[in-house]
């Protein structure tokens, strides 16, 4: 019954665009906090989280805008406590990372409780006149709700801050050698946490698409691994913003598209099928790794004004 | 950053994650149970009445009993691991409560001769590990009638999870049922590989509306494809294994519901008694294992009739969901007229029937 026509290229599109958003927003920001040398295992904790703030309060309020809000600042917050421990306790941030991931998921469950099984306001799509109408290309640009493009925002905004800005240069230097920075009389600490929150806010945002506009309701543990995806994308990516796009589209995409493939029922084997969206992203992003990419060089260092 | 600090940290977190949920001390005049679940109890589906039971227990036995769960634990090398620990940590009975969890609890069960373990879903058992499940299969065979019945578009949509017996037995039985609702009626398979992963249910019941599908069936824990068919309209979902109550009465129209509290009060009674035995335990709607949550008023009057007659046949055992003639997929014959399956075909099902248009992946 293989059945290629009952893909909608439209609707694909769309689905594409709402699984690759939330690792999309959590890489984006992971790979701010990673060039700023800092490495923070715990996006899933900090993703889970922004997921139930934002949905509690949208829920609360009504406004999925300022679940989002929210939702940012719920996972800039569980990130200070990492902030706090790594920046100013000095602890391991391996270590950390992994207790904020475990904290996150537990806070979150505590704090949802009274959420399951709730439907949260609809996020509105854009409905951008004259450009949404034109046939085909209406409907896959330009008609996403405005998280979707907020999230291409940030990741231009990040590519260009990283690469043209002064503040992105001081950033790359903290992560380079913070010993050199700290030397020009850059606030290497500071530098940090702010990248630290930043990368938690992002998160946040991520965990909360996926409770607003992805699935949507709340459920204990809903993110899944999605934060360790993320993670694990920076590094493929080999800490680029562009590559980290692509690299969340094709998961993304390769995910929806190899679902839409086994419910028209292509001949060809599922378990392949399941495992195509890690091997795809993997194979595409090592092969553009091949050219001497390298982590920032105090990745996951201790930083102590007195070294 | 060494090899040696990311475990050092990986176990000392793990460490911590697994002191959260085992408390420290057992008394030893108290009956310690144990369960591990492998999604969290707010799933609000497989594990969500897992824990459920749990509870009945706590409540029947007050003081006598004490227990303790972990959530969340992978199918795998890991689930070694957390039994291990509950049983070193004085457990005297351990449900593990997914079938993945096969292997690694025969493999802990004989290293704990003196504790009694107990598998759900799976058919490897020893001395000191019995099996137990319910034949989820009786309420997948009323979904298929109502789903059939429901239908408009004759496509109903089928999230998998794992190509494992209990999963094809569950699908081979929507289907027969569907299909003597409405002949016309052709089923869309996704295998998830996941039995958790709300993102990816959402994403798969999606796709599925997407393409046709105006019915969905799921076999993955989470209320996730709930949603999903909500945000969609018109999409007539079923709860699995919870009454998944909080989408009634529409999408969902009916539900097929675990009850496992009378089954693990009895057991660990059994422990206490010193009168446990290993078994394999199989039931269904008849004995209450299972059970039919309400069918709501979504559903037409003269539907919900016919699902409730069915419903009765199967509990009363007039009617067996697996009665002939039936043939697989591949034309051969299976079951002769009046004949039914018998539970070692049922318990190792790796076929579909006839009419199913799709592959079992291996």
């Amino acid at each position: 019954m293989m059945d290629l026509s009952s893909i909608s290229p439209i609707l694909l599109l769309a689905s594409i665009m709402a699984a690759s958003t939330p690792i999309l927003l959590a890489a984006i920001g992971e790979l701010v906090v990673e060039r700023a040398g800092v490495l923070n295992l715990g996006v899933e904790g900090m993703m889970i989280t922004g997921a139930i703030c934002g949905f509690a309060i949208a829920v609360n309020t009504g406004s999925p805008a300022l679940g989002f809000l929210v939702a940012a600042l719920g996972g800039a917050g569980l990130s200070l406590l990492f902030a706090l421990l790594t920046q100013v306790a000095l602890a391991n941030q391996v270590a950390s990372g992994l207790a904020l991931t475990l904290f996150g998921l537990g806070l979150s469950a505590l704090l949802g409780q009274g959420y399951v099984g709730i439907k949260p306001p609809p996020t509105p799509r854009l409905d951008i006149p004259v450009l949404g109408d034109i046939p085909f290309l209406g409907p896959v640009l330009f008609s996403h709700d405005l998280m979707v493009y907020l999230a291409l925002a940030l990741v231009t905004a990040v590519w260009a801050g990283l690469k043209y800005s002064r503040a992105g240069l001081v950033l790359r230097a903290v992560g380079e050698n913070h010993d050199a920075a700290h030397a020009l009389g850059y606030k290497v600490v500071r530098v940090r946490v702010l990248a630290i929150a930043f990368g938690g806010a992002c998160a946040g945002l991520g965990g909360a698409y996926l409770s607003l506009v992805r699935v949507p309701q709340w459920t204990e543990g809903m993110t899944a691994g999605a934060g360790w995806i993320a993670l694990a994308l920076v590094v493929f990516a080999s800490w680029k913003a562009g590559r980290v796009l692509l690299g969340a589209w094709l998961f993304g995409g390769v995910s929806v598209l190899q679902l839409n493939l086994q419910a028209a029922g292509v001949a060809l084997p599922v378990e392949y099928l399941s495992m195509s969206p890690y091997l795809i992203t993997i194979l595409v992003l090592v092969i553009m790794s091949a050219d001497r990419s390298r982590a920032p060089a105090s990745l996951a260092r201790i930083f102590h004004a007195s070294q | 950053m060494t090899l040696k600090t990311i475990l050092t940290g990986a176990t000392v977190a793990l460490g911590l994650a697994a002191g959260a949920v085992i408390p420290a001390q057992a008394q030893d005049d108290k009956t310690k149970v144990g369960f591990i679940y492998v999604g969290p109890i707010g799933d609000g589906g497989w594990t969500y009445e897992h824990n459920e039971g749990r509870l009945a227990v706590e409540e029947h036995f007050g003081d006598q009993v004490e227990t303790v769960y972990q959530e969340s634990v992978p199918e795998g090398a890991d689930a070694t691991r957390a039994i291990t620990q509950m049983a070193l940590n004085g457990a005297d009975l351990i449900f593990t409560t997914s079938f993945g969890y096969m292997d690694a609890t025969l493999a802990v069960a004989e290293k704990f001769p003196d504790v009694k373990f107990e598998h759900a879903t799976g058919y490897k058992t020893a001395p000191n590990l019995s099996t137990y499940s319910a034949r989820f299969y009786e309420g997948r065979a009323i979904q298929g009638h109502i789903a059939g019945k429901m239908t408009e578009s004759n496509i109903v949509g089928y999230i998998a999870s794992y190509p494992i017996p209990e999963v094809i037995r569950g699908i081979n039985a929507a289907f027969i049922h569907a299909r003597k609702a409405n002949p016309e009626v052709e089923f869309k398979i996704i295998w998830a590989y996941t039995w958790f992963d709300p993102a990816k249910e959402a994403d798969a019941a999606t796709a599925l509306i997407e393409q046709g599908a105006d019915v969905i069936l799921q076999h993955t824990d989470s209320t996730a494809p709930q949603a999903a068919a909500e945000k969609a309209g018109g999409v007539v979902t079923f709860g699995q294994a919870s009454d998944m109550a909080e989408y009634k009465p529409f999408p969902r129209v009916s539900s097929i519901i675990d009850d496992w509290k009378p089954y693990y009060i009895a057991r660990t009674q059994a422990v206490i008694d010193g009168t446990w035995e290993s078994h394999q335990v199989w039931d269904g709607i008849g004995p209450g294992m299972v059970a039919i949550g309400e069918i709501t008023d979504a559903v037409p009057a003269e539907v919900k009739q016919e699902a409730l007659a069915l419903k009765d046949a199967i509990a009363s055992g007039e009617y067996h969901p697996f009665t002939g003639p039936l043939k697989k997929q591949d034309g051969s014959d299976w079951l002769a007229e009046g004949e039914t399956a018998d539970d070692g075909t049922l318990l190792g099902m790796d076929f579909y029937v006839e009419g199913l248009d799709a592959d079992i992946p291996q």
